[in-house]
C-alpha cells in the first residue's frame, strides 16, 4: 500500500532513470514476455496477412469441400472449400482490428466519463448512478441488442461493444481520479491557478493512466470474445469477410462431419485473449502497485 | 442492521428507475420508426398505423413513458408482437431455466473458485499455486460458446453420454434435468471460474498476512482449521465483491449458452425477439435481467453485513 | 549436568545458538546470529533493543511463527525436555497455545475483526484443552475476570472493533492464560496503548505471571518497563546478544557499551514513550552487517580489533555475560567458558 501511495506521489515527475527502471520490470515481467509475445504473432500474422495466407479467404472451391487438415490444408477446408487457415489469419486481422477500436473508443469515453465524475464532485453521483444501471444489463446481451438493432456492420459491432464496456471502464476512471485528485500536487497545481480543465488532463489523468492501461488491455480481450459471440448470433461483422467469430458460425453446421472448421478459429481466439489477459496480468503488477500482491 | 437494510434498500431505487427509463428509450435507438422495422415492406400503411397505436407510439413521449411506468408498476409488460400472448406471461415460463442455470454455475463457480483460490494462496509462490492460477486464466480466456459446441461434438456426438441440448423440466425427471443442464453449466462454470479462483487467492494472501491469523496460528490450532475458521471469512467480503461484478458476466453467459444449447430460456427468448424486432419483449426481458442483477447485488451486499459486523453498525 | 540441574529447578526454555536467516539459500543473509539463553520457571525476562534488533523475530522464532521467507539456520530451543527444534512443525505447533503463548504489539489488529471475543478465547479452551462448550463458555468468563474487564459475560459477545485498544490487551492476555502456558511471550505489549493504559496492563502482566509461576519473556525498548518487571535482562543489538545479566547488574553495572548508551537514552520518567533513538547512527540493516562487531562503527570505545573479531558472549561475573572485548581490556579470555549465557 505505501509502496503504491510512494510511487504515485513520485509520478509527478518521471525521471529518465526511474522510466528506465520501469522498462526494465516490464521487460523481466514473465507475464508481460509471455502474453506480448502471444499478441505479437497473432498481430503480425494478421498484418501480413496477404503475404503470410496460403490462399485466398475467400476464394470458394467446392471440389474441396471440407477437406480435413492435410499439407496442403493446414486447418481443412470449409463448406464452401475456402482454406480455413487463411480465414483465420484474415479472420485475425478483422478480430483484432474490431477489438483495436473498441479500445480506441471506450477508452476515450471511459475517461471522459470517469474523468468528469471523479474531477467534479457535482457529477460524480448522477453520473455513476447511470454507470451502475447501464451496468445492470448484461453486457453481452446489451452489445446484441445495440448490434442488431443498428444492423449489423463493423462500425456497430464497435459501436455495441464499445458502449457495453464504457461503465466499468468509467468506474475504474473514476476510482483513480478520485485517489489523485487529492493528492498534493494537484492541490498544489490549483493553488497556482491552473484551470480546471488543464489540471484534470494533465495532473489527475496523466497519474490514473497505469488502471487504464490495465483495464484496457482486459477490454481487448472482452472485445475479442465479445465480437466471436456477436457473430454466432448472427449479428456480426457480415459474410464473407472471415472474423474469428463468422468462421465458428458458419462451421456450426459441420462441427460433426467437420470439427477443424469450428475448432481451429476457437483456438484462435484462445489463444489471442489468453495473450493480452497475460499481458493485462502482467502490466497490473507492473503498473498499478496498488493492485498488486506483495511478491 | 434493519436500518442498514433500509438504506440499502433505499439507495437501489434511483438505480431502478434508471434502468426502467433505460429500457423505455431503448425503442428510441432504432433507426425510423420501429412499427415499420417490425414490419416488413410490404406493410401497408395501414397495418404500420395499427402497429404504431398498438406501441403507443402516436402518443407524445411523455405520455408514453407516463403508460409504460403505469402498466409496469402493476406487472404488465404489455404484449409481445410476435408471439402474441403477454411478455410477463412468456417471460415467467422462461425465467427457470435461465435462473436455475445461472444459479448452478454461480455455485460451482464460488464454491470451487474459493477452494482452488484458497489452495493457490496457502501454496503461494509453489507449483500448486502456479498451476492453479494457470487453470484459472485458461478458463477465463475460453470463448463460452464454442466450449460448448466442443462439449456438444465430444459428450453427446462422439461419446453419447449426454444430450447436445434440449430441456427438461425438473418436475417432470429429474435426472433427465440434470442431464440436460450438466454441459451447459458445465461451461457457465469454466468460463466464470476463474475470476473467483483470482480473487480468492488475492483476498486470501491478503489476510494471511494479516496479525489477527498470526495470533490464531500462536493458539496452535491446525493450519487447515486456521485458514477455514480465520482466514476465509475475513476474505470473503471481496470476493463477495467480485461475484456481485460477476453476475452480470454470468446472466450474459447464460444467455449465450442457451443459445447453443438449445435451452428454452430468458435468453432465447430475448435474443429471439431482438432479431425479430419484438420490441416489448426485448424491454421485458432486458428490465428482468437487470432487476435480477440488481437484486443480487442487494443480497452480496446484506451478506457482507452478515459476515462483517463492522459493516452492520457503521 | 541435564540431570543436576533438573533437580534444582528444571530449566522452562532453553535457547543454545539460535540463527536465522533469510534470502535464496546461496546468498543468506543473517539475521539473528549465535543467541543463547535461558528462562526458568517463574522468571521474567526482559529482551531489549531498538526497532532492528531481532527481538520481534526471536520471538517468532520460539514459537515457530517465522514468516516463509525467514528460515532458523542453526541452533536449538528446548522446553524441559523436549528438544523443540527437533519436531515436525506439527508437534512444534501443538506445543503452542498450551506450554507457549504470545500476545503481540499491536491488540488494534490482532484479533480477528469477524469473530466474536467469546469465540475467540473459547476456541483455545474447545480445541486445545477439550472442554465441552458449556465449560468453555464459564472459563471464558472466569479469564476475562482474571484480566479485570467488567460484565464479561456481555463481552464474550463482542466484537474487536467494539472494545478499546487497552481491552483488545486484556483480551489478548486472557487467550494466552486460557492456554494455560507455562511460557508467556509479550511482545511489546504496551508499546500501542496510552500511558495510563500502558501502566494497568503491565501490572495486570506482573500480576498474573506472580499468581500463575509462569515464565514471561518481555520484549521491550522500553528499559524503564525492565526495570519495573524483569529479573533478567537480556540486550540484542543487530541480531546479536550484546548483554544478558540480572536486572540490578544492568542498570548499576553495565559493561557492554551499548548497553550504557542506552540506559544514558533513557528519557525523563514521564516521557517513557521516547523511541531510542539518541545514540548516533542507527543498526546496520540485513545485508549490510559488518564482518566484526555489529555495534563497532557506533561504538566510542571501539578498536581496530573490533571491526574483525566479533565477539561471543562471555562471563564477567558468575551471573553476567557480555560480548565486548573492552571490559577485558580488548585480551579476550579462551572462548568456551560461556556458562552465564
Amino acid at each position: 500500500m505505501a509502496d503504491g501511495r510512494l510511487n504515485a506521489v513520485e509520478g509527478l515527475a518521471p525521471h529518465a532513470s526511474r522510466l528506465r527502471t520501469l522498462l526494465v520490470r516490464l521487460v523481466a515481467n514473465r507475464s508481460i514476455a509471455l502474453g506480448g509475445g502471444l499478441v505479437a504473432i497473432i498481430t503480425l500474422l494478421a498484418v501480413f496477412a496477404p503475404l503470410v495466407a496460403p490462399y485466398d479467404p475467400l476464394e470458394s472451391n467446392f471440389r474441396a469441400r471440407l477437406l480435413p487438415p492435410s499439407a496442403q490444408h493446414w486447418f481443412g477446408t470449409d463448406h464452401f472449400g475456402r482454406d480455413v487457415l487463411s480465414r483465420v489469419i484474415y479472420g485475425g486481422r478483422l478480430s483484432l482490428e474490431i477489438g483495436f477500436l473498441v479500445v480506441l473508443a471506450t477508452g476515450i469515453f471511459g475517461t471522459l466519463i470517469g474523468g468528469c465524475a471523479g474531477y467534479f464532485r457535482a457529477l460524480d453521483n448522477p453520473v455513476m448512478r447511470l454507470m451502475d444501471a447501464w451496468m445492470a444489463f448484461p453486457a453481452i446481451l446489451l452489445a446484441i441488442a445495440v448490434s442488431a438493432t443498428l444492423g449489423a456492420s463493423v462500425t456497430n459491432v464497435v459501436i455495441a461493444l464499445a458502449l457495453a464496456t464504457t461503465p466499468h471502464t468509467a468506474r475504474i476512471v473514476r476510482a483513480s481520479v478520485l485517489v489523485v485528485r487529492e493528492m498534493e500536487y494537484v492541490e498544489a497545481a490549483r493553488a497556482l491557478g491552473a484551470r480546471d480543465m488543464r489540471i484534470l488532463f494533465v495532473h489527475v489523468l496523466l497519474n490514473s493512466i497505469a488502471p487504464l492501461i490495465v483495464r484496457l488491455t482486459y477490454v481487448f480481450a472482452i472485445a475479442i470474445l465479445a465480437e466471436a459471440v456477436l457473430s454466432y448470433i448472427g449479428v456480426g461483422p457480415p459474410p464473407p469477410a472471415p472474423s474469428f467469430g463468422n468462421i465458428i458460425a458458419n462451421g456450426r453446421d459441420f462441427m460433426v462431419e467437420a470439427p477443424w472448421v469450428t475448432i481451429f478459429p476457437g483456438v484462435a481466439i484462445f489463444v489471442v485473449v489468453l495473450g493480452l489477459n497475460l499481458l493485462g496480468d502482467g502490466l497490473r503488477d507492473v503498473l498499478d502497485p496498488r493492485m498488486r500482491v506483495e511478491r | 442492521m434493519l436500518s442498514f437494510v433500509l438504506r440499502r434498500l433505499l439507495s437501489s431505487i434511483p438505480v431502478l428507475i434508471l434502468v426502467s427509463l433505460m429500457t423505455f428509450a431503448l425503442i428510441w435507438l432504432v433507426p425510423g420508426d420501429p412499427a415499420s422495422v417490425f414490419l416488413d415492406a410490404s406493410a401497408t400503411p395501414e397495418q404500420i398505423e395499427n402497429l404504431r397505436r398498438q406501441l403507443g407510439l402516436d402518443q407524445p413521449i411523455w405520455a408514453q413513458m407516463l403508460s409504460w411506468y403505469e402498466r409496469v408498476l402493476s406487472g404488465d409488460l404489455g404484449q409481445s408482437i410476435l408471439l402474441r400472448r403477454s411478455v410477463a406471461d412468456a417471460i415467467l415460463e422462461r425465467l427457470p431455466i435461465t435462473l436455475s442455470l445461472a444459479a448452478l454455475a454461480l455455485f460451482f463457480a464460488v464454491l470451487f473458485g474459493i477452494l482452488l483460490g484458497s489452495l493457490a494462496a496457502v501454496n503461494h509462490q509453489r507449483w500448486g499455486d502456479q498451476s492453479i492460477m494457470a487453470l484459472a486464466l485458461l478458463g477465463l480466456s475460453i470463448p463460452d460458446f464454442w466450449l460448448g459446441l466442443v462439449l456438444i461434438v465430444v459428450f453427446a456426438v462422439q461419446l453419447g453420454w449426454l444430450p447436445s441440448g434440449g430441456y427438461v423440466p425438473i418436475t417432470e425427471d429429474f435426472v433427465g434435468w440434470a442431464r440436460s443442464m450438466a454441459l451447459p453449466a458445465f461451461t457457465l462454470t469454466v468460463t466464470q471460474i476463474g475470476f473467483i479462483a483470482r480473487m480468492t487467492r488475492s483476498a486470501m494472501l491478503d489476510v494471511l498476512r494479516q496479525d489477527y491469523v498470526r495470533t490464531a496460528d500462536a493458539k496452535g490450532l491446525s493450519h487447515s482449521f486456521v485458514v477455514v475458521r480465520h482466514a476465509l471469512p475475513n476474505a470473503l467480503v471481496p470476493i463477495l465483491t467480485v461475484t456481485g461484478v460477476i453476475a452480470g458476466g454470468l446472466l450474459g453467459g447464460a444467455v449465450v449458452v442457451e443459445q447453443v444449447f438449445f435451452l428454452p430460456g430468458l435468453g432465447r427468448l430475448i435474443i429471439g425477439a431482438i432479431l425479430s424486432r419484438d420490441f416489448p419483449v426485448i424491454q421485458g426481458g432486458l428490465l428482468m435481467l437487470a432487476v435480477i442483477y440488481l437484486v443480487i447485488n442487494l443480497i452480496v451486499d446484506l451478506l457482507y453485513a452478515l459476515i462483517d459486523p463492522r459493516v452492520r453498525y457503521g | 549436568m541435564t540431570a543436576a540441574l533438573a533437580s534444582q529447578t528444571p530449566p522452562s526454555l532453553t535457547v543454545e545458538a539460535l540463527s536465522t536467516a533469510t534470502g535464496p539459500v546461496r546468498r543468506r543473509l543473517t539475521i539473528l546470529e549465535d543467541v543463547s539463553f535461558t528462562v526458568s520457571p517463574g522468571e521474567v525476562i526482559g529482551i531489549v533493543g531498538e526497532s532492528g534488533s531481532g527481538k520481534s523475530m526471536l520471538a517468532l522464532t520460539l514459537m515457530n511463527l517465522l514468516p516463509r521467507s525467514i528460515v532458523r539456520t542453526a541452533g536449538t530451543v528446548r522446553l524441559g525436555d523436549t528438544v523443540l527444534t527437533d519436531l515436525s512443525g506439527k508437534a512444534w505447533r501443538d506445543r503452542r497455545g498450551r506450554d507457549m503463548a504470545m500476545i503481540f504489539q499491536e491488540p488494534m489488529t490482532s484479533l480477528n475483526p469477524v469473530m466474536r471475543i467469546g469465540q475467540q478465547i473459547e476456541e483455545v479452551l474447545v480445541r486445545r484443552r477439550r472442554m465441552s462448550g458449556r465449560d468453555a463458555n464459564r472459563e471464558a468468563v472466569r479469564l476475562l475476570e482474571r484480566v479485570e474487564i467488567s460484565s464479561p459475560a456481555e463481552r464474550l459477545r463482542a466484537y474487536p472493533h467494539e472494545l478499546s485498544g487497552g481491552m483488545r490487551q486484556r483480551v489478548m492476555i486472557a487467550i494466552a492464560l486460557a492456554a494455560n502456558a507455562r511460557i508467556l511471550i509479550a511482545d511489546e505489549p504496551t508499546t500501542a496503548l496510552d500511558v495510563t493504559i500502558q501502566a494497568q496492563i503491565l501490572d495486570l502482566l506482573r500480576q498474573l505471571q506472580a499468581e500463575m509461576g509462569m515464565a514471561l519473556i518481555l520484549i521491550t525498548h522500553d528499559l524503564g518497563v525492565v526495570a519495573e518487571m524483569a529479573h533478567r535482562v537480556m540486550v540484542l543489538y543487530a541480531g546479536r546478544v550484546a548483554e544478558l545479566a540480572p536486572v540490578d547488574s544492568i542498570f548499576d553495572d553495565p559493561r557492554h557499551p551499548y548497553t550504557k548508551a542506552l540506559l544514558a537514552s533513557i528519557p525523563t520518567i514521564d516521557s517513557r514513550r521516547e523511541r531510542l533513538t539518541t545514540i548516533d547512527g542507527s543498526v546496520p540493516t540485513v545485508g549490510a552487517m559488518p564482518s566484526g562487531c555489529r555495534f563497532a562503527s557506533r561504538c566510542p570505545v571501539a578498536r581496530d580489533v573490533c571491526k574483525t573479531l566479533a565477539p561471543p558472549v562471555m562471563p564477567i561475573a558468575e551471573d553476567h555475560g557480555v560480548a565486548c572485548l573492552e571490559p577485558f581490556d580488548y585480551a579476550p579470555p579462551p572462548v568456551g567458558l560461556s556458562g552465564a549465557a
